[in-house]
């Protein structure tokens, strides 16, 4: 168990190298101008030697190797550079950032297991029953439907027309505090929408698992032994059904991430995702390489979470993956 | 996994849900905020978010940063009133020394005391190469900042710059703070600290800033205790927020604003600008390099029809950088819609019209692309109107959508729907839009215009002080443009703006071509009465 989680860290930092370089490779290839993205509409009547000295002062005007390099270096003393867009260091844009992010997220995936496996248990019981060919039904319908969709539907429905949940932000307009009852009710909608959209993978799983389940020799074993339906679906068809469950888990984190992306830009939830629109048009390489470093990261981290999981819940899965 | 850790969190995860799900059902309509009708409380809704709140980086340069204060300030009617100057300045016989004369017993929002030191600081350092200020060319003029005291300010100018008093309503900040933090990256870009009317409260990027009365403002407290100014990028969105009562004004488009004309309680106010929509015409363009096609487009374009479609009135015909009802304007240098003469200028030229209707002289072809900004609806529709105007006359203009890094490397050949306007001064806009000097430097001159009266004429316009002097060097330019145009001035943009008439006496001033939080009748929120 140390074993594979060592091998696969030491594995991690080839791949984070490789990720970090590609950024930088990526936006120097790319048509937009940082200088003239960090002037702004001021660039339009600024001169030309005024430019000059901002493409010095940004340093954007070296080869993008030298720039990764440098980048690298102090990224390993723990300096993430300026943010150029923001106007303020890489760390604080994150720290003020990554918070909010990591609850919509949090709330969200916890909403879509819970769903997601209470349906799923539900539909497996009576499988070809009008509870399961509904739910199932949905969860086919739901997996195609696009997130910022849904979530433009939610706001259109919910804020505009009911009048019964704010639109987007983080607080209500004119407040100035950042309270936990208001950020709880803004917290609703785009926790629900990113919740729906992980909801039919982890539905289906469940449901399969479950319904495999039930059917092998233990489970029937345990109801000739006369144990009753509760306990025989909780007790022995759930445990062996949300093994599939747990690896994906930690497999949809990039999923998460992207339709994260989506549903903070629709709300305006001031985390991660608008912050890495706005580093990728402005070509703000420290902001965008410690973004897109952090997502990798999290990536590896949950495929690592996902085999350690299944590995701790079926003693039959060795340690040497 | 047991099954007692999964029941475990399960009934956690579920008792969240339901804990998010009851405070969302126990406080319904959280729209019920702002529109409450407070006389003390203002909230906007505005399509523009700053980069930084950070004087020094370009915040506020031309004004009314609700935050800081300028050595001076415009008023009203753009006239130029002392602010944390205690009168206006003095200016030397050589027009190059600018003394002021400080405001005594001001101080910054931390307590402690304003003086000529940061007034110093804030200009040297603008101007020094390490700091990331794109604006700071309009601070050109200036040789050296001194403090004759703690009270007093001497500006020395390279030349003579008559408009350079205008300059001076950039914000001033303390250099007891940001002495001590790197300037570019500093948290002073949100922490901001002035002797402003606001203190900022909060800024929540892509949302919103809140802004809360300062109780010691020198020009005495405001009536508006809480200030917020929402960012809403999309019009749709903005109207919508303001008709659910969650604003109680916002800038939208004369469309848009025209569903709020006869709803009581709100009041709707235009401002008027010198936010101009002009075409470059190139002068390394064969087609648009030549006189008689200039000249003819001049003409052709039916300008009064642009401002009734595209702006919905809300808006006037331009025939240059200043504004038909600005007193800079040169009287007689309007231009009648007239396609029959505009035929004529071409005839007699020798552009003859070919088989399909466009004009050929000497082998070319009068025909060329015409490039506007990506996604920005209003350029487009100027752009296809001007197109189709001079489609009538012959010339055959194909138009073109790209973002500016598509179109910067065109500009010296290809036309481009540019904007452009700022209004305390005449020199600001047109010395950078005629001056043959600048033609390529940035997006300065973008038509590399090329006349040596109106050389001439800025310069003398930018050196004299005298008041009848700068009014004839500009008339002699704007007469120019009329016998050689290098741009065809298309419109004057109004700005419209729709608020709770809750407060009496509100104005707007003159606007620029950049919305930023200076415009709109928020220009002077601290000076708002309510209404009794």
């Amino acid at each position: 168990m140390a074993r594979l989680a060592g091998r696969r860290l030491l594995l991690a930092v080839p791949v984070l190298l490789t990720v970090s370089f590609a950024v930088f490779a990526v936006a120097e290839a790319s048509p937009f101008d940082p200088v003239k993205a960090y002037a702004g509409t001021a660039g339009l009547t600024a001169s030309q030697e005024n430019l000059d000295q901002l493409r010095a002062n940004l340093g954007v005007d070296e080869p993008f190797t030298t720039r990764w390099w440098n980048w690298l270096g102090s990224a390993l003393t723990g300096d993430l550079g300026d943010s150029s867009v923001m106007r303020r260091p890489v760390a604080d844009v994150i720290g003020e950032r990554l918070g909010w992010s990591v609850l919509l997220a949090a709330t969200a995936f916890a909403l879509a297991i819970v769903l997601g496996t209470c349906l799923g248990v539900l539909a497996a019981r009576r499988r070809g029953g009008w509870l399961d060919r509904l739910t199932t039904g949905a969860a086919y319908t739901l997996e195609a439907v696009p997130a910022f969709w849904l979530g433009l539907l939610a706001i259109w429905l919910f804020a505009l027309e009911l009048d019964t949940l704010p639109a987007g932000g983080l607080t209500d307009t004119a407040s100035t505090t950042v309270t936990f009852g208001e950020v709880a009710e803004h917290l609703v909608l785009p926790a629900t929408v990113l919740a729906l959209t992980q909801l039919p993978w982890f539905f289906l799983y469940v449901r399969q698992g479950v319904a495999d389940a039930l059917d092998e020799d233990p489970v029937r074993g345990a109801r000739a032994r006369g144990l009753g339906e509760r306990t025989v679906l909780l007790g022995h068809a759930l445990r062996s059904g949300m093994l599939p469950v747990l690896t994906l888990i930690g497999s949809r984190i990039p999923e998460l991430i992207t339709g994260a992306l989506l549903v903070e830009t629709v709300f305006s939830w001031p985390g991660i995702a608008a912050a890495t629109v706005e580093a990728a048009t402005a070509v703000d390489f420290p902001l965008l390489a410690a973004l897109t470093v952090l997502a990798t990261a999290a990536v590896l981290l949950g495929n690592l979470l996902a085999d350690l999981l299944y590995g701790l819940a079926d003693p039959r899965v060795g340690f040497d993956g | 996994m047991t099954t007692g850790s999964v029941r475990g969190i399960t009934a956690v995860a579920l008792a969240a849900a339901l804990a998010v799900a009851a405070t969302a059902c126990s406080n319904p309509g959280g729209a019920d905020g702002a529109g409450s009708g407070g006389k003390d409380s203002a909230v906007v809704g505005i399509a523009y978010e700053p980069d930084t709140l950070n004087p020094l980086l370009g915040y506020g340069k031309d004004g009314n940063s609700k935050i800081f204060d300028g050595l001076l300030a415009l008023d009203e009617n753009m006239r130029l009133r002392p602010a944390l100057a205690a009168e206006l300045p003095t200016v030397s016989e050589d027009g190059r020394t600018y003394t002021y004369r400080l405001r005594e017993g001001v101080t910054f929002s931390d307590g402690k005391p304003f003086t000529a030191e940061d007034v110093v600081y804030t200009y040297t350092t603008i101007l020094d190469e390490k700091t990331n200020n794109p604006s700071k060319g309009e601070l050109d003029a200036i040789a050296s900042v001194t403090a004759r005291d703690p009270h007093t300010v001497v500006f020395t100018l390279k030349y003579p710059y008559a408009p350079f008093a205008e300059r001076t309503v950039l914000p001033i900040v303390p250099e007891h703070i940001l002495s001590g933090q790197d300037v570019n990256s500093g948290d002073f870009s949100t922490h901001p600290v002035g002797t402003g009317p606001y203190l900022l409260t909060q800024w929540s990027r892509g949302e919103k800033l809140t802004f809360k009365a300062n109780p010691r403002y020198w020009g005495g407290a405001p009536a508006v205790k809480k200030f917020t100014m929402a960012i809403i990028k999309d019009d749709d969105v903005r109207a919508t927020r303001l008709s659910a009562g969650d604003l109680d004004g916002a800038i939208l488009p004369p469309a848009l604003a025209r569903g709020f004309a006869d709803e009581d309680g709100r009041k709707t106010y235009t401002a008027t600008t010198y936010d101009y929509r002009t075409v470059t015409l190139p002068t390394h363009n064969k087609v648009t390099g030549d006189l008689a096609i200039r000249r003819a487009l001049d003409v052709a374009v039916d300008r009064q029809a642009m401002v009734d479609k595209i702006l919905d009135g809300a808006g006037k015909p331009a025939y240059g950088p200043v504004p038909t009802d600005s007193p800079w304007f040169a009287k007689g240098t309007e231009r009648r819609h007239d396609p029959v003469r505009a035929e004529k200028i071409l005839d007699e030229a020798g552009w003859k019209r070919g088989k399909d209707g466009i004009r050929v002289k000497n082998g070319v072809r009068a025909a060329f692309p015409l490039w506007y900004l990506a996604g920005d609806r209003l350029r487009q529709d100027h752009a296809l109107a001007y197109a189709s105007d001079a489609k009538k006359a012959g010339i055959d203009i194909t138009t073109q959508a790209g973002t500016w890094e598509v179109i910067e490397p065109r500009m010296k050949q290809d036309a481009v729907l540019a904007g452009g306007g700022a209004p305390a001064d005449p020199d600001f806009d047109q010395y950078t839009l005629l001056k043959s000097d600048l033609a390529g430097d940035g997006f300065n001159n973008m038509a590399w215009y090329d006349n040596p009266t109106v050389d001439k004429a800025l310069e003398d316009g930018r050196r004299s002080g005298d008041k009848a002097a700068r009014k004839a060097a500009y008339d002699t330019i704007q007469r120019e443009l009329l016998k050689n145009p290098g741009y065809t001035f298309l419109t004057h943009i109004d700005h419209v703006y729709v608020l709770a008439d809750r407060w009496q006496g509100l104005t707007t001033q003159v606007e620029p071509h950049d919305h930023g939080l200076a415009s709109g009748p928020w220009w002077n929120v601290e000076d708002w009465k309510p209404k009794k």
